[in-house]
């Protein structure tokens, strides 16, 4: 797996928003765009991108997802960082698409591409160093770790830390949380029953919390836990990260 | 016919006492081996040898069985190989019946449930007991193992209580631990003496010495393997490593990793059968070396990682899978992460080629394994050897091959990578997509504990066209 090259502050990144955040969470897109505007740094959002491949190649049709990652790697060409607001979806084409072209012509371009992804707290962090004044009223939240963003990303502290940052919040942990939520894809439907039990538990964990608001980088985990909060009617609002630390800052 | 995990999740997903057992159990056995890995850089360095000496032995497994098989025998150790199951219970069938042995003790050994050999042992007139107190357990309840460590995992002090005082002779019901583990002892000093033979596992077989090394925890691995006259050691092929020296990283990874430990109660290193002039040990010692499907796994430059596992069973601890429908739910002997790997190899695809499918891809396997092994990518690799007709030498290839499915992801390949199409899609779905019912085939699946995902009015495409956020 290539690893990030230090980067110093970029004038300019790219901004993949994901097919699950264009079609059903623009507002964490947005919100992520405006996260990083809001640091000086041009955001460019290639209008032809649509989806990282992940749900092809992860039920095994990897030929489907080599020819959507392609046409999505020739729509970054500029070497500047490019910003996953998704653990997963970052995962995919840092850690997958190097070995999903490993061998073919285009290998070499393929490195540099994954070279260049970053999951969105890690690049507020890491490379920002992003300071957040909180203009929220008092809250009470807990953050849900995505398995890709833990552990193919490598994050760790960094939205925990930033959300740390907020005078006004107080973070709770929801006990076992860095077990998975159950999501999985298309396991959610082909083993149905062992999902609901895994997001039954999920939800049962965030409900010991009496969080307000449970945060997630990654908008897979948010559908499946947020779906099965709302379904039990639990009180706990599901939040992408980016909307969540952009509502916060604007006072909304 | 094909075995069904979703099916056979069912019950233990609704059985509580169960799901309680197992969480407790994989909570404690949790963080004990975190206790033990706390500083990470020494349990990076250290899983990148046990790694390395793994892929290495790995690389090389052919001389290294033949120079472990030269030694063993130099040691006065008969080798036998076996290339199936049948052969193998065949090779110990015929030592027992040399022997007029009629009962045999057995240490704890997935390689002989793989085999099925208490099953072809008894049809033959042996009485083969189990001497690991977990085997013991779920022998008395004629169970299999639902754990590749502890075995009995799956019942609590209740349970076994009640079983011992149904299954053994003038035993009184106690919920005492420490009086539940006499009785056990008692009953099984006397069948060590009266064994004809010990048949036992091999955790590392050591090329350059002709050694098997065997860790347990309660002697009975000591007892197998000394006091009965003839000793039967079964391993899988891959066991082997060339030097004595790549022992200790293995012992120290296996046993953290498993129980939480830094080194097991006994350590046997065991390298050849009483000799002239010795008071104790086995007359005969036999080592049978099974293949069972492992040389085909071995055959794939990827695939051949599945062979790297030490038996930990830490993947099956750390796995949301397995700790809300335990082992039986599993097919094949193996169960959860490893097993969903091992056994649609060593089965084939078309028996075991839905158990890849049944795992989240979260990584927490892969992110515990001693040895590295690249799990997530391996479940990965053998959905898609289900599905498409590869050149590959995978059990089953194929197997699940389905047109619809072909043409749905031909189709979904279609949308996402043409921008035309994709715009088309996405303009549809956030105007009208609200209209699919909450019953569609999958989404009703879906809504049976989620609320319907809501397709937003406008897509982020189209907030960043009306923002002006620029294209290049």
């Amino acid at each position: 797996m290539a690893h990030p090259r230090p980067t110093p502050r970029p004038q300019a990144v790219y901004f993949f928003g994901t097919c699950l955040i264009d079609l059903f969470y623009p507002g964490a897109g947005l919100a992520g765009i405006k996260l990083l505007q809001s640091q000086g740094i041009e955001v460019i959002f290639p209008p032809d991108q649509s989806c990282c491949g992940q749900p092809a190649y992860s039920a095994g049709h990897s030929e489907e997802a080599a020819a959507v990652a392609r046409a999505q790697i020739a729509l970054f060409a500029k070497d500047i960082p490019i910003v996953v607001p998704s653990g997963s979806c970052a995962g995919m084409m840092k850690k997958h698409y190097p070995e999903l072209f490993h061998g073919t012509p285009m290998q070499a371009e393929v490195e540099d591409f994954s070279a260049r992804v970053y999951e969105l707290t890690q690049f507020l962090v890491d490379v920002l160093d992003l300071r957040l004044d909180d203009l929220g009223a008092p809250a009470k939240v807990a953050y849900h770790p995505s398995c890709h963003a833990m552990r193919e990303m490598g994050v760790g502290d960094q939205p925990k830390s930033l959300i740390r940052q907020l005078a006004q919040v107080e973070l709770v942990n929801i006990p076992r949380e860095r077990e998975c939520c159950g999501f999985g894809g298309t396991f959610a439907v082909r083993h149905a029953e062992v999902s609901a039990a895994m997001v039954g538990d999920k939800i049962d964990a965030i409900g010991q919390t009496q969080a307000d608001v449970v945060i997630s980088s990654d908008c897979g985990c948010l559908m499946n836990i947020g779906g099965a909060l709302e379904a039990a009617q639990r009180p706990t609002r599901p939040l992408h990260i980016a909307e969540f630390l952009w509502e916060r800052i604007n006072a909304r | 016919m094909p075995a069904d995990f979703r099916a056979s999740a069912q019950a233990p997903l609704a059985d509580t006492q169960l799901r309680a057992n197992f969480r407790r159990a994989m909570d404690g056995l949790i963080s004990k081996r975190s206790a033990q890995f706390a500083d990470p850089k020494e349990w990076k360095d250290l899983r990148s040898l046990g790694a390395a000496v793994r892929a290495r032995s790995l690389l090389r497994l052919p001389q290294l069985l033949e120079a472990l098989e030269a030694k063993l025998t130099a040691n006065g150790i008969q080798v036998h190989w076996a290339e199936t199951v049948e052969q193998g219970n065949a090779i110990i069938e015929g030592i027992l019946a040399r022997r007029g042995v009629t009962l045999a003790v057995k240490g704890k050994s997935m390689v002989s449930e793989e085999m099925h050999l208490n099953h072809a042992l008894e049809q033959k007139g042996v009485e083969v007991i189990e001497a690991d107190l977990g085997e013991y357990i779920i022998q008395l309840d004629h169970e299999t193992p639902s754990h590749i460590i502890m075995p009995a995992i799956h019942k609590n002090t209740q349970q076994i209580a009640r079983l011992f005082s149904q299954k053994i002779k003038d035993a009184e019901y106690t919920e005492d631990v420490a009086a539940l583990t006499d009785l056990a002892r008692r009953v099984l000093r006397r069948k060590f003496e009266d064994a004809g033979a010990g048949i036992s596992g091999v955790n590392v077989a050591v090329a350059e010495t002709g050694t098997l090394v065997l860790v347990e925890n309660e002697g009975n691995g000591r007892m197998c393997t000394t006091v009965p006259p003839v000793h039967i050691a079964i391993m899988g092929l891959e066991k082997v490593v060339e030097r004595l020296e790549e022992v200790p990283p293995i012992l120290s990874l296996l046993t953290r990793s498993a129980t939480g430990q830094p080194i097991t109660t006994y350590v046997n290193m065991i390298s050849g059968p009483r000799r002239p002039g010795e008071k104790d040990g086995p007359e005969e010692v036999h080592v049978v070396i099974l293949d069972n499907g492992r040389s085909r796994i071995f055959a794939d430059p990827q695939l051949r990682a599945t062979l790297r596992c030490i038996r930990c069973g830490a993947c099956m601890n750390h796995c949301p899978v397995y700790v809300r429908v335990g082992g039986h739910a599993y097919p094949g002997v193996y169960p959860g992460p490893i097993g969903k790997i091992l056994t649609p190899q060593m089965a084939g695809l078309e028996v075991n080629g839905d158990l890849p499918h049944a795992s989240t891809l979260c990584n927490a396997c892969v992110e515990v394994c001693p040895v590295e092994i690249p799990i997530a990518d391996l479940l990965v690799r053998l959905r898609r050897e289900g599905g498409h007709n590869t050149h590959s030498t995978v059990k089953g290839v194929n197997s699940h091959h389905s047109a619809a499915e072909t043409w749905i992801w031909r189709g979904w390949r279609l949308v996402y990578q043409t921008p035309m199409l994709y715009r088309l899609t996405s303009f549809f779905l956030s105007r009208f997509g609200w209209l699919v019912p909450a019953s569609a085939p999958g989404l009703k699946t879906w809504t049976a504990v989620r609320s319907k995902p809501r397709f937003a009015a406008r897509t982020l495409h189209d907030l960043v066209r009306d923002e002006k956020v620029p294209h290049e």
